[in-house]
């Protein structure tokens, strides 16, 4: 017991956590608008997987990272624009247009990076975001390694948490777009277009969602694997039910699993010669399903989840 | 401006001719990644046909390949045809090969006439679990059960490679992470001499015919339809919608298992954990291109497979990566996904150059 809370009261553990959450909280960020405004994306591992392989292309091409940043936004968007291309006008089955996108996005990623590079045997590097040094707030206790000390696209997400959050909650265009997730018809009665909405919604998450795997081959790693994304974006699309569709909490959610998912890693190499080390990979995973055992009964989807709408048919 | 009317009588022919179509325009579609890699898609298309059709060697290739895709394909087009979103297909068709190989390799050394179909069982109850359980937790707590099967194909991949460096771990295999070999007599035989192409297949077919059957002319069936289409009507009609969704999840995840089963029973002999390249994934494919009739997953299997093995041997030869397969499989879920709405909607052009007019 005495383990963990030495485990617990460490900086590198807590720095860690914001580490490992980053990648997620784009994630959870994208889903949420996505299903905020009713539509369902499960493109989103693909949509990650596209992220993290344009990032990364975009810069070993030379186009900078903050270039790499936005391609792999953009390049998420336009998998986005199909995901509403075929569920908001033509309404096909939410579930199995994203996994198709998710299949579509992967597959486009790999042989991309295969026609590219044919014959590496190691990937090649770039020089990935580096830990920001902000000058005397680094130096802060604890504080400082924990917030000061992480890379651009950490403090990208936070800021991001506050701009969703804001959208969401303060201005004309988030109230719009939670009313067209909750009950269509009433957007469409104030002369608001339902279409517009969604599908703007949809490549907003989607870009956002592509962020989340940048950072992943742009700040987390500095190279691209076939593999990498790993469930992530399942992971995400359990914790925005786990946030009930709310930006702070969706923070909350990300920063658990994180610090989870950190605490596993450092239990591994403690207790690693008692219990095999799967038990510990496995836990985070599990955890996402207990979360989502937990919130499901209590959750308030979106009134408008999963229904596709089509103008003048009520 | 459009407008999207509903056909009135959508005919036989579209709902057979979709999926042939889609098939066909994402083959054509992958000459764009062919010429993104400085190939000649006509040679590369001739290829592929040589590596699937051009000798009977290629030909079990593709019978091999089609064999767990069939299982997978059944397994989704079962409970999609429910509205239960198995996408855990993956996990459960590991699940059945760990089952296979526990009692399979070793651990009782009985008879073939009892040793096979106690692999089978075996493998088909450890798949069944494995939809059971998410569906036990959608149906009590209300928690979404393509997130939970999607985690758990996760969880179970991680629980395989536990297995496979303990318990499940062959003494002999110096510390590779694999199991022992399935005993002689527990072998799935092959179908022809020196060939790959196993009795797995004939289970596959044979359980395709039975699931169709099933499903169109059995009370059971029709009580699955009526859930999938329309689950609180179903529940007004006195359907008890729960036993439905248990009795569908157990059957989808049994034969998620057959594909492990017939995977290592069949094919490779023991349990890695690269048995499946997919394969439970792609089985959602599989039965979206069959318009989730069980008789056209054998079908959409086929030519999935062939996709498959024409393009592995297309890349040998041209080295154009194989992940086109990849890209040729999504790309005709997306297409038939379309197609599908073009089948049911018809889309006119209305107001002012059609008042005009």
């Amino acid at each position: 017991m005495m383990d963990l809370f030495n485990i617990l009261v460490t900086e590198s553990f807590w720095a860690a956590s914001l580490r490992i959450a980053s990648p997620l909280i784009f994630g959870v960020l994208g889903a949420l608008i996505c299903e905020r405004a009713g539509v369902l994306n499960l493109g989103i591992e693909g949509i990650f997987v596209v992220g993290a392989m344009c990032g990364w292309m975009a810069v070993w091409l030379g186009a900078g990272l903050w270039g790499g940043v936005l391609v792999a936004a953009l390049a998420g968007g336009l998998f986005g624009l199909l995901h509403a291309f075929l569920t908001v006008p033509l309404g096909l089955s939410q579930h199995v247009s994203g996994l198709g996108i998710t299949l579509f996005a992967t597959s486009v990623s790999y042989f991309t990076y295969r026609t590219a590079l044919p014959n590496v045997s190691s990937p090649p590097r770039i020089e990935p975001f580096q830990p920001m040094d902000v000058p005397i707030l680094s130096d802060l206790p604890f504080l400082g390694p924990v917030l000061f000390q992480q890379t651009a696209l950490t403090w990208l997400a936070l800021l991001m948490v506050a701009l969703v959050w804001y959208v969401m909650d303060r201005t004309a265009l988030g109230v719009a777009l939670k009313a067209v997730g909750d009950n269509p018809d009433s957007v469409d009665a104030q002369g608001l277009s339902v279409y517009a909405l969604r599908i703007w919604a949809i490549v907003a998450g989607s870009a956002m969602m592509a962020l989340g795997g940048a950072f992943l081959t742009m700040s987390a790693f500095d190279a691209f694997f076939f593999g990498m994304v790993n469930g992530r974006g399942w992971v995400c699309i359990a914790l925005v039910i786990f946030a009930s569709w709310r930006p702070g909490k969706a923070l909350l959610g990300a920063l658990l699993f994180g610090a989870f998912d950190a605490l596993q890693v450092r239990l591994q190499t403690e207790m690693g010669a008692l219990v095999p080390g799967q038990v510990f990979l496995m836990a985070p995973y599990i955890l996402s399903i207990v979360a989502l055992v937990i919130a499901a009964r209590s959750a308030d989807y979106p009134r408008a989840l999963l229904t596709p709408w089509f103008k003048g048919q009520r | 401006m459009i407008r999207i009317e509903p056909r009135e009588n959508p005919s036989r022919a579209f709902a057979l001719g979709i999926p042939v179509l889609s098939a066909l325009i994402a083959l054509a579609l992958a000459a764009i990644p062919l010429l993104a890699a400085g190939a000649n898609p006509i040679a590369a298309y001739g290829q592929m046909l040589k590596g699937v059709f051009g000798s009977v060697f290629a030909i079990s290739e593709m019978l091999t390949r089609a064999t767990p895709l069939i299982f997978t394909g059944l397994a989704a087009a079962l409970a999609f045809r429910a509205k239960l979103w198995n996408i855990g297909a993956e996990g459960q068709l590991y699940l059945g090969a760990m089952a296979a190989v526990a009692v399979g390799s070793g651990l009782l050394d009985i008879s073939g006439v009892l040793l096979v179909p106690l692999v089978i069982v075996m493998g088909a109850a450890a798949g069944a679990a494995g939809m059971v359980a998410p569906t036990y937790l959608k149906v009590r707590f209300g928690a979404d059960e393509v997130v939970t099967t999607l985690l758990l194909n996760f969880i179970i991949l991680i629980f395989l490679q536990m297995m496979l460096e303990g318990p499940l771990q062959d003494p002999m295999s110096l510390g590779w992470p694999q199991s022992a070999p399935i005993l002689d007599q527990g072998v799935l035989p092959p179908l022809m001499d020196r060939m790959r192409v196993h009795s797995g297949l004939i289970i596959g077919l044979v359980l395709a015919a039975a699931a169709q059957f099933m499903l169109v002319r059995s009370v059971w069936g029709f009580k699955l339809r009526a859930v999938g289409e329309n689950a609180p009507a179903a529940r007004h009609a006195g359907i008890n919608v729960n036993r439905s969704l248990f009795g569908v999840a157990a059957i989808s995840g049994a034969l998620a298992g057959l594909a492990g089963v017939s995977e290592v029973a069949g094919l490779k002999g023991y349990l890695t954990t690269d048995l499946s390249p997919g394969f439970g994934y792609t089985g959602i494919v599989v039965a979206m291109l069959a318009g989730l009739s069980p008789a056209g997953v054998v079908i959409a299997a086929l030519f999935i497979a062939s996709v498959f093995v024409g393009a592995d041997s297309m890349s040998r030869a041209m080295g154009v990566s194989s992940f086109l397969a990849d890209l040729v499989v999504s790309m005709s879920l997306l297409c038939v996904l379309i197609g599908g709405f073009l089948a049911k909607f018809r889309i006119e052009r209305t107001g002012r150059r059609g008042a005009k007019a």
